[in-house]
């Protein structure tokens, strides 16, 4: 891609820029598809219909929605520390979008494809919390505060989980580029990391149950560290009044909720990409190329953002307590066990 | 007056007992934050006076008054004392029948008449229904306390059967005013009967369905068995009532133990907490038995819609209802429980006095002894358990 721009726009900073701005034009739309998906979903879940006058079947309703906040009068009230409480919302946003950087959409597509870009992706996903506690602060609210505390005890407690499963990925591809971990799955179903990698049989069979667990393990930590239901502590709008983006209105809260519906990408997209062969085609050789590559990324991912959706509206929350319960006396023990039983299969 | 309140001395941190790793002294400090009025878990305009010790709760001081509307004075004042009714209707919104019976209860026994059978049994039908529609918002609404918000769009699906049924009897679908004194204010209308049985096979299986959606949900559980447990013994101190007290294992409905109507002639069971998730008065006890008294009282509609007698649906009473002097105390289960109407009559068309004991105010009084201790998530399920209505509490 980048030789591609560089031959058109020449070598200049300008080929950076649009690599860079690129994945905004995945973002906007998939939100707005998102927006609408889990309006759709979680209303026929509930015997609803939702949207039905603004276009066919409300198609255009997220479109209105986007419209009505833009419009939205940008209120800072008086007992807020201004600058703290702009700034919150883009650094959580940046968070985001900063994690589209190394994601492999296809072969020929990557952000930046560098050799840490699994590291990478840890450390930058974990930049929104200080937006997240800016945003609690900054309020003045007592109730946004309690959100912004629980969010930062949170996400940190489950970074340890989904660094641990991101580890068990990388033992088997041996890489930590997405790009390769994901070449290195290629040609087809039975490839996937899922189920062991290119490996020979045995030792798939033997990883198959420790990486099964992972993935499990690795997808729960995914939806905790979106903040989403049954982990939407931080937000948890029957406790604490929508928590740390309380006293936000208008492009400012919408910008919190767009960083939340690319960061529930980002983790699909990473859950995709680490064990379920990225842009790879579940069928080998067929409908596979640069251009499928991106037509199987987007369909894997956007499985599980449904699935997030569907857990959200069946769930309800969990407490505070149980939910560090589950991350440091569940999680981490079993993924130490799987850790050291991949590495044993590994080394055999 | 609250405001400037000194706490007990007890939670009061000394800031010298706190040591931290690094040997200095930290003072910590409790937060008094304001839940409510304006909270979207206080079910309506409570203020909870909330003193955190970071998530946990320290103290709970309820704030009342915010929906006051001077039913008792207002009932003074009125010409008649079936203009009452329509104030009774608004005390609790979400059972009005409920309170409509209470109180023309109260007057047909000042008056010592005799209500004629049919209406006896439109009154229970009526009654079990809003039972049914008064619980289904509580178990929805706690739904949505604990972050489950598909059970509280599958109960209001539900309850709008019974809102349509009402609507058909009497127009309303909130406040009906339909149970007056000496009868109700219509016979049921045609087809009636065909369109609650149909609800009663339709609501069965929708039980079943809540229950495996939301109240064996393993996180449902976790969030309310072992919160907020209230023993038999505060809960019949405090002076709770209904569900509240039978989650609590007090075998005591006054449909059965004080009867009225023709609770008498129809089969059905009181349902208890057993604390069968945790502990015996837990969150989930009280959520249980308003699940479990749904079933009983579709058993109760089934049986009095079979039995339903042909006749008059207004007793004859006077014209203008002058009772003896004297006073009367009626008590009613009404679905959040024991709804007591206390009548004085100076001999006049108009009661001297009217006092509405008021089971979600008495019931809401015992929430600071049963959430000390517990955490900010618990507190909004405790609240939801007690299931008030603040309509009701402030009257």
């Amino acid at each position: 891609m980048q030789e591609l721009l560089t031959s058109v726009l020449g070598d200049t900073v300008l080929v950076f820029v649009v690599l860079a701005a690129m994945p905004l034009l995945f973002i906007l739309p998939y939100a707005l598809v998102t927006i609408y998906l889990e309006m759709k979903i979680s209303a026929h879940m509930q015997d609803r219909v939702a949207y039905m006058r603004t276009g066919w079947h409300g198609v255009l309703q997220p479109v209105a929605d986007i419209l009505k906040l833009l419009q939205k009068e940008d209120t800072i009230h008086s007992g807020a520390d201004k600058t703290l409480f702009r700034i919150a919302p883009f650094l959580v946003f940046i968070g985001s979008y900063a994690s589209f950087a190394v994601l492999p959409f296809s072969s020929a597509y990557i952000g930046a494809d560098i050799n840490l870009g699994v590291f990478y992706l840890i450390a930058v996903s974990s930049l929104g919390v200080i937006g997240i506690l800016m945003a609690g602060w900054a309020s003045n609210n007592k109730w946004s505060l309690i959100g912004a505390v629980r969010s930062v005890s949170q996400i940190v407690s489950y970074e340890i989980p989904i660094a641990l499963s991101i580890l068990i990925a990388v033992m088997i591809t041996q890489s930590l580029n997405l790009q390769e971990i994901t070449r290195f799955q290629e040609g087809g179903l039975q490839n996937w990391v899922l189920f062991g990698g290119p490996l020979p049989l045995w030792q798939k069979l033997l990883l198959m149950p420790f990486t099964f667990v992972t993935f499990v393990i690795l997808m729960i930590a995914g939806i905790a560290e979106v903040n989403r239901v049954p982990f939407d502590l931080p937000e948890a709008e029957s406790e604490l009044v929508q928590g740390f983006n309380t006293e936000y209105s208008g492009m400012k809260f919408a910008i919190f909720y767009l960083a939340e519906f690319a960061n529930m990408f980002v983790v699909s997209a990473m859950t995709v990409s680490l064990f379920l062969g990225g842009w790879s085609s579940p069928f080998g050789d067929f409908m596979s190329g640069p251009l499928w590559g991106v037509f199987w990324f987007v369909t894997k991912g956007m499985l599980f953002v449904i699935l997030q959706i569907w857990i959200r509206w069946t769930l309800p929350r969990l407490r505070v307590d149980q939910l560090m319960h589950i991350s440091w006396k569940v999680m981490t023990p079993f993924l130490f066990v799987c850790i050291f039983a991949v590495g044993l299969i590994l080394v055999l | 007056m609250t405001e400037n309140k000194t706490l007990p001395t007890e939670y009061v941190t000394n800031p010298d007992e706190i040591k931290t790793s690094i040997g200095k002294t930290l003072r910590t400090d409790e937060m008094i934050i304001n839940m409510g009025p304006q909270h979207p878990s206080t079910h309506g305009v409570l203020r909870l006076e909330v003193v955190l010790d970071g998530e946990i709760i320290v103290d709970v001081i309820p704030h009342i008054g915010y929906l006051h509307r001077c039913f008792e004075k207002h009932s003074e004042h009125m010409t008649n004392y079936q203009q009452v009714i329509p104030y009774a209707d608004r005390m609790d919104y979400l059972a009005s029948m409920c309170n409509d019976w209470g109180y023309a209860l109260a007057v047909e026994r000042m008056l010592k008449i005799e209500v004629p059978e049919r209406v006896e049994y439109i009154r229970v039908i009526m009654a079990e229904l809003q039972r049914i529609a008064s619980h289904l918002i509580a178990i929805g609404t706690y739904g949505i306390d604990l972050g489950a918000f598909t059970p509280f769009l599958w109960c209001f699906r539900d309850r709008e059967r019974i809102l349509d049924l009402f609507e058909m009897t009497c127009g309303a679908r909130l406040l009906y005013n339909y149970i007056w004194v000496g009868g109700v204010s219509h016979d049921l209308p045609p087809k009636f009967v065909e369109r609650a049985k149909d609800f009663c096979t339709y609501f069965r299986p929708k039980i079943k369905e809540l229950n495996d959606l939301l109240s064996f949900n393993e996180i449902f559980i976790k969030r309310t068995a072992n919160i907020g447990v209230l023993p038999a013994d505060v809960a019949i101190n405090y002076g709770c009532s209904g569900p509240m007290l039978r989650g609590s294992g007090v075998n005591w409905d006054l449909r059965r133990d004080d009867p009225y109507g023709i609770y008498d002639k129809l089969e059905w069971e009181v349902r208890v907490g057993k604390g069968e998730m945790g502990t015996i008065g837990d969150c989930w006890d009280r959520y249980m038995v308003r699940v479990r008294e749904m079933e009983q009282s579709v058993n109760l509609i089934e049986q009095a819609l079979d039995k339903l007698p042909e006749g008059n649906v207004q007793a004859a009473i006077p014209k203008r209802i002058r009772p003896e002097v004297g006073e009367m105390y009626v008590r009613t289960e009404s679905p959040r429980g024991e709804l007591g109407f206390y009548i004085i009559s100076d001999g006049s068309t108009s009661p001297y006095r009217v006092k509405a004991r008021s089971p979600a105010f008495v019931n809401l009084s015992v929430l600071p002894e049963i959430s000390r201790g517990a955490m900010i998530g618990d507190l909004v399920a405790i609240v939801g358990s007690v299931d008030i209505v603040l309509g009701e509490v402030d009257r």
